[in-house]
């Protein structure tokens, strides 16, 4: 393999990194404040639907990608009221999200656009498009880095910036804020939180509702910048994909990107796997590659290679007992 | 708005206003139907260490957690420093100077100490002032009150005396004037708590005010400067410590209670069925509770385990009884070695002929949301009498449900009604009924009256004895030491996991026992360090 | 915090659960109108295409059978304690089974030969399925890791295995599609339309039989065996399985085997009676609707058959409501998920008002008097 057929092999994995990353790092916020979300498919979808809508009617990919994100956030809501509010259980919670999101995109675009539930070709400016940054074509002769610069770091679109920023930034939120400290403290025990008079349910919604905006530009990256337009279904297990990534970074941030990058690495990977004999292992099955993020989070929750245990609060609504 | 109320807080503290830090009057309060607090009143002086001493179950905890805003009082008013406050939550009683430290931490495992002492603290929404600005606090709290901490050591990692220097770190940092201890030496060893009284008496020096709750009268007598008694809900004296006496205390705690009349002939003692080896224990955490304990029980008597609660009798009872892995040494039931290795050890202990009645029927011995006779078969539903193979024979269940039912007058007389439904008295009876009907050797009974009627009261302990009188050895715990005595035939006591003395029902004096149960006598208490105790374990 | 007064039985099985669907039902009523469309007519629609005619009620009937599995699967772990959100994949690799056998005993040319390969062919499927659930099952009992998550990752490996199944092993070099050989003699399970004319060539076939059975299975499994009696216990309260001397991790194992195989029918009435051919993605999403199907039948055999035909007539009215109305088939998908988020998650929502106000129409002694039982006295 010459170089460029690496640097695509590494641009593809970015591509496919950045949706996961945003909706594992959505799961972060959450799962750390002690909300079990395995909605983030759903809100995903939802926000890739909501985004592609708003893009194609208005022709702007901003305003677009707000309505991905004001979708998002409402079916985090939804999601709060059930499992903080009304401390319903958060696992059918996100079971619901999920199918919500999936019957609502396809019934509602069917019957707005009538295209098999596609949302129409996206005008001029209603798609994202590429930044290149600064000297990318100046640069590209030189040996080795300038293509790596010109073709692997230049070139994305915006939210391919902002999702690997999000890593920086949640990891400066999470141990370097007030906000965070407390969120790491309400989802390992949130009696401790409530003791020092802080407010437990203020605490997990704020944490449930930045789910929503990261699950819906996650979407809206999906709908209106790697793709044009909304499709049925089309984030096609994504969410899940970023929950194992979740667990498998231990619910830390820059692990979480490490996971996404090696999941996004496996999917860029499957694709050109296809119908190839390797030496040794001869032709790799795609559905192998396609499992193993299941089968590797499956392995570490067992505890046979080193051991995932989430926050210690997830999952259980919090009352204040007698 | 809780700045404002700090500075209004701190401000008469700083100047001398009122001789009382702290002043209760006609504090009620209750859960449902069970009334915790009854008219309570307490005043404690500043710059004192002040005891509340009590049973379990006397509404210490109710009244701190009151002060400390984490209840509301039903009625009566609450002055810090001489002015009438309505504390509404935690943070408010932080504001007004008052800390507490919880008998289980509320520290977050996984954080550092330091952030441990920031949480809810913190002065602005960036982390790295609040943090640098505590270390510099922890460094000063540190040499003032000889409080040292590692400020980056994970919470998990250190000892849980470590633990509990941090939840008084975190009441100091947030300005605590008062402080309030809950238990604090229930989970220290006895050098741990030496250090933690040597805390205290510097905290006291410094003009603080410390209120620590107890049932040890040990500690009392050893640190605080006045002591209060509460009993069943009702707060029955206060004194000055140097005018009272452990005998004093221990009977205003226990109370002059009328002794339940048990006919009960001499007992006939036969060959020992039970018996308890080198046995080590372990709780949920790791931590040992029982500490190597032996002792044997025969046919046709009842041994009576007497002891404040938490002194190691559950586990001690859930290890014999097949429920807990027993850490080292043996249980043998009839001459043989007993395992309760795996999570059936219960099944197997019932096989060899052990019943238990649990001390908690609620969490273990019922199953609430079930009928009433399928609690009556709980334990034994492989039996052949309540069906063949792999059927459960229902109206067989039903029928000998049924049939105990009228034999220990078990009411309403329904088999098909929840569990739930049933008065405590009649639960326990349910409990009771199946483990003596299942005619064992070895009756093993935790706390056979807790939240128990009088009428049923009596009814149980004529069971009991009517189960020794049948030749069945039986194992009785109880933390009521009306009970114990009315019951056994011999008393064992029970401080800190070891068998601190034995006692004959018939001679001690309640006196006498009661300076066993606290640790103050006996043979193998370790010394809990007073003021001027021991080394500092670093 | 006060003691809180239940509700009356009747309430907590009947009322509640009605009032939760009630709104779930509106909720959609008012998605029907967003996109245009008179819900009332909608509604009349879709009872007709359920029930008014008997082809539509051998669909219904059809759908309901794969309800009733997926619901006693979600059933019998929830009486357990456990929450199997894996019956998609369970009842997804349970194909294999049942199309290996099948495939194998096709040819025996032997009268009513389907008597024979059915039923083998519902072990080899319960003995993949059940396997499928049985391995989470024992990562949490003996590892530790929680059967939710264990679950959820087993519905997207037993998918991969699957696509690679029909791909590379079970499909026929002459066909192009990834799907196996057909079936054509006795590994095909009779039609019920081979008997009785009324359904038409609606597909509810003899495995509707076995889903009656499965009811009745579980029912006596869950009330009158004293495997279910243990089962119970441990999901009510697991301190008092081990007062009792239950062993918690086999329970765990056994109650999560059983959910897997009951999941597992679902391939013979899809793989053997409709499409006589694994193809796919079959399972279409039954398991999860499986969850909702346990959730308002409260786990209770009876509930489960009526939530179950509610659910298959939600599925065929809404197939009715794409022919007839051409509204897209994913309006069933939103209503089972309002149905899913209100009788589910958001259960509570009437439960403090129902309450209150049973509290103030309810004889004032009897309230006392459950107050009082379950009152504990504590410090």
């Amino acid at each position: 393999m010459d170089i460029f057929a690496v640097l695509s092999l590494l641009d593809a994995t970015i591509r496919l990194t950045t949706p996961l990353l945003l909706a594992c790092l959505a799961g972060l916020y959450c799962e750390r404040s002690g909300v079990f979300n395995i909605g983030l498919e759903g809100k995903m979808l939802a926000g890739a639907f909501g985004a592609a809508v708003v893009a194609a009617l208005t022709g702007s990919a901003w305003l677009g990608m707000l309505a991905g994100v004001g979708v998002g956030v409402a079916f985090a809501l939804i999601h709060g009221i059930a499992s903080i509010t009304l401390k319903g259980n958060q696992i059918i919670s996100g079971v619901a999200i999920n199918f919500l999101a999936a019957g609502l995109t396809t019934l509602l675009g069917q019957s707005w656009f009538r295209q098999g539930g596609r949302t129409p070709a996206l005008p001029q400016g209603g798609r994202f498009a590429p930044i290149e940054l600064p000297f990318a074509s100046e640069l590209a002769g030189i040996p080795i880095l300038g293509p790596i610069y010109s073709e692997l770091v230049s070139g994305h679109y915006i939210l391919v910036y902002i999702a690997f920023l999000m890593v920086p930034l949640t990891f400066f939120v999470l141990y370097r804020t007030r906000f965070g400290l407390r969120l790491r403290a309400v989802g390992e025990n949130p009696k401790a939180v409530d003791t020092a008079g802080i407010s437990v349910t203020l605490l997990r919604y704020q944490a449930v509702l930045i789910a929503g905006v990261l699950c819906g530009l996650a979407g809206a990256y999906l709908s209106i910048a790697q793709g044009s337009g909304f499709g049925n279904n089309m984030t096609a297990g994504k969410g899940f994909i970023a929950l194992a990534a979740l667990i498998f970074a231990k619910w830390r941030p820059v692990p979480a990107m490490f996971a996404c990058l090696l999941f996004g690495f496996l999917d860029a990977m499957q694709i050109r796997l296809q119908g190839v004999d390797l030496p040794v292992i001869g032709q790799v099955p795609v559905q192998a590659i396609q499992a193993l993020p299941y089968v590797l989070t499956v392995v570490l929750l067992a505890g046979f290679i080193g051991k995932a245990v989430g926050p210690r609060a997830g999952g259980v609504p919090y009352t204040k007992e007698r | 708005m809780a700045d404002t109320s700090q500075e209004q807080a701190r401000q008469p503290f700083g100047a001398a206003a009122s001789e009382w830090a702290i002043e209760l009057s006609g504090i009620n309060k209750s859960f449902g139907p069970v009334r915790a607090n009854k008219n309570i009143d307490l005043k404690v002086r500043r710059g004192t260490i002040h005891g509340i001493v009590g049973e379990n179950g006397a509404g210490k905890s109710t009244l701190m957690s009151i002060l400390y805003g984490f209840y509301h009082a039903d009625s009566g008013e609450i002055r810090v420093n001489g002015a009438p406050h309505a504390i509404t939550d935690s943070r408010h009683a932080l504001a007004l100077g008052i800390g507490m430290v919880h008998q289980h931490f509320m520290l977050v495992d996984n954080f550092s100490i330091l952030e441990n002492v920031v949480l809810g603290a913190e002065d602005s929404a960036l982390l790295g002032p609040s943090l640098a600005k505590a270390r510099g606090a922890l460094k000063r709290l540190a040499q003032d009150y000889r409080l040292e901490v590692a400020p980056d050591a994970i919470v998990e990692d250190v000892s849980v005396g470590t633990q509990q220097r941090v939840e008084i770190l975190k009441a100091l940092y947030r300005g605590a004037e008062v402080l309030i201890l809950d238990e604090p030496t229930g989970v220290l060893t006895p050098a741990e708590a030496g250090d933690l009284f040597r805390v205290l008496q510097t905290l006291r020096d410094e003009g603080k005010t410390v209120i620590l709750i107890t049932h040890k009268l040990r500690e009392i007598m050893a640190i605080t400067d006045s002591v209060s008694v509460m009993r069943q809900g009702e707060m029955v004296a206060t004194l000055e410590t140097s005018d009272t006496s452990p005998e004093q205390l221990a009977e205003l705690m226990v109370g002059r209670r009328v002794l339940l009349r048990v006919e009960k002939g001499p007992a006939t003692p036969g060959k020992v069925m039970l018996e308890v080896e080198d046995l080590v224990v372990t709780d949920d955490f790791g931590t040992p509770r029982v500490k190597g304990v032996n002792f044997a029980v025969r046919a046709g008597e009842i041994v009576g385990i007497a002891g404040v609660a938490g002194n190691g009798q559950s586990e001690l009872l859930e290890s014999i009884s097949g429920m807990r892995d027993q850490k080292s040494g043996v249980v043998k039931l009839n001459g043989n070695p007993m395992s309760t290795l795996g999570d059936d050890g219960a099944h197997r202990a019932r096989l060899a002929g052990l019943a238990h009645v649990p001390e908690d029927r609620q969490r273990m011995g019922l199953v609430i949301a079930f009928e009433q006779w399928e609690n009556s078969i709980l334990g034994y539903q492989d039996q052949p009498a309540y069906g063949k193979g792999m059927v459960l024979d229902i109206n067989a269940a039903r029928a000998a449900a049924a049939e105990r039912m009228k034999k220990y007058d078990i009411r309403p007389a329904n088999v098909r009604l929840k569990t739930a439904s049933f008065s405590g008295g009649n639960q326990q009876k349910i409990v009771l009924a199946r483990e003596m009907e299942s005619d064992p050797g070895v009756l093993v009974v935790g706390q056979p009256t807790r939240g128990v009627d009088i009428g049923a009261i009596e009814f149980i302990h004529n069971q009991i004895i009517k189960m020794r009188d049948a030749g069945k050895a039986i194992l009785l715990v109880s933390v009521e030491l009306d009970e114990i005595r009315s019951l056994s035939d011999r008393i064992l006591v029970m401080f800190d996991g070891h068998i601190v003395g034995e006692a004959d029902p018939a001679t001690a004096t309640e006196g006498e026992l009661g300076l066993l149960m606290a640790g103050i006598v006996g043979k193998e208490a370790a010394p809990t360090a007073g003021p001027a105790g021991r080394e500092p374990n670093a | 915090m006060s003691a809180r007064r239940p509700l009356p039985r009747w309430a907590d099985v009947a009322l509640l659960p009605a009032l939760n669907l009630l709104l779930a039902l509106v909720i959609s009523a008012l998605v029907l109108m967003i996109i245009g469309r008179n819900p009332l007519e909608a509604l009349d629609t879709m009872i007709f295409g359920a029930f008014g005619y008997g082809e539509g009620v051998g669909y219904t009937l059809h759908f309901a059978t794969n309800f009733v599995f997926t619901g006693l699967a979600v059933a019998v772990a929830a009486h357990a304690g456990l929450f199997n959100i894996g019956a998609e994949g369970q009842a997804y690799i349970a194909g294999l089974g049942a199309i290996v056998v099948a495939l194998w005993l096709d040819n025996i040319g032997i009268p009513f030969g389907w008597l024979l390969v059915m039923p083998l062919a519902m072990i080899a499927a319960a003995a993949v399925g059940g396997l499928w659930a049985f391995i989470p099952g024992y990562l949490q009992a003996k590892r530790g890791s929680h059967v939710v998550i264990t679950t959820i990752m087993f519905n997207f490996i037993a998918s991969a295995i699957m696509v690679y199944m029909l791909n590379r092993v079970l499909k026929p070099v002459t066909t192009m599609a990834p799907e196996s050989a057909t079936l054509r003699g006795a590994g095909k399970v009779p039609q019920l339309r081979e008997f009785f004319d009324y359904f038409g060539y609606a597909p509810v076939n003899m495995t509707i039989l076995v889903a009656i059975a499965a009811l009745v299975a579980v029912y006596i499994l869950i009330w009158h065996t004293k495997l279910g009696y243990a089962m119970r216990t441990l999901g009510l309260n697991p301190s008092a399985a081990v007062y009792a001397g239950m062993s918690n991790s086999r329970l765990i194992m056994i109650a999560m085997g059983i959910s897997g195989a009951l999941a597992s029918m679902i391939a013979i009435n899809e793989v053997l009676a409709v499409q006589n051919r694994l193809v796919l993605d079959y399972v279409a999403g039954y398991g999860f609707v499986g969850i909702a199907v346990a959730l308002m039948g409260r786990n209770h055999p009876i509930g489960i058959a009526l939530a179950a035909l509610l659910f298959g007539a939600l599925y065929q009215g809404g197939q009715e409501l794409s022919i007839m109305m051409g509204i897209n088939r994913e309006m069933i998908v939103v209503i089972q998920a309002l149905v899913i988020l209100f009788t589910g998650a958001m259960e509570g929502l009437f439960r403090p008002s129902l309450e209150t106000a049973f509290m103030m129409l309810g004889p004032r002694q009897k309230t006392e008097a459950i107050a009082r039982s379950t009152a504990q006295p504590e410090s």
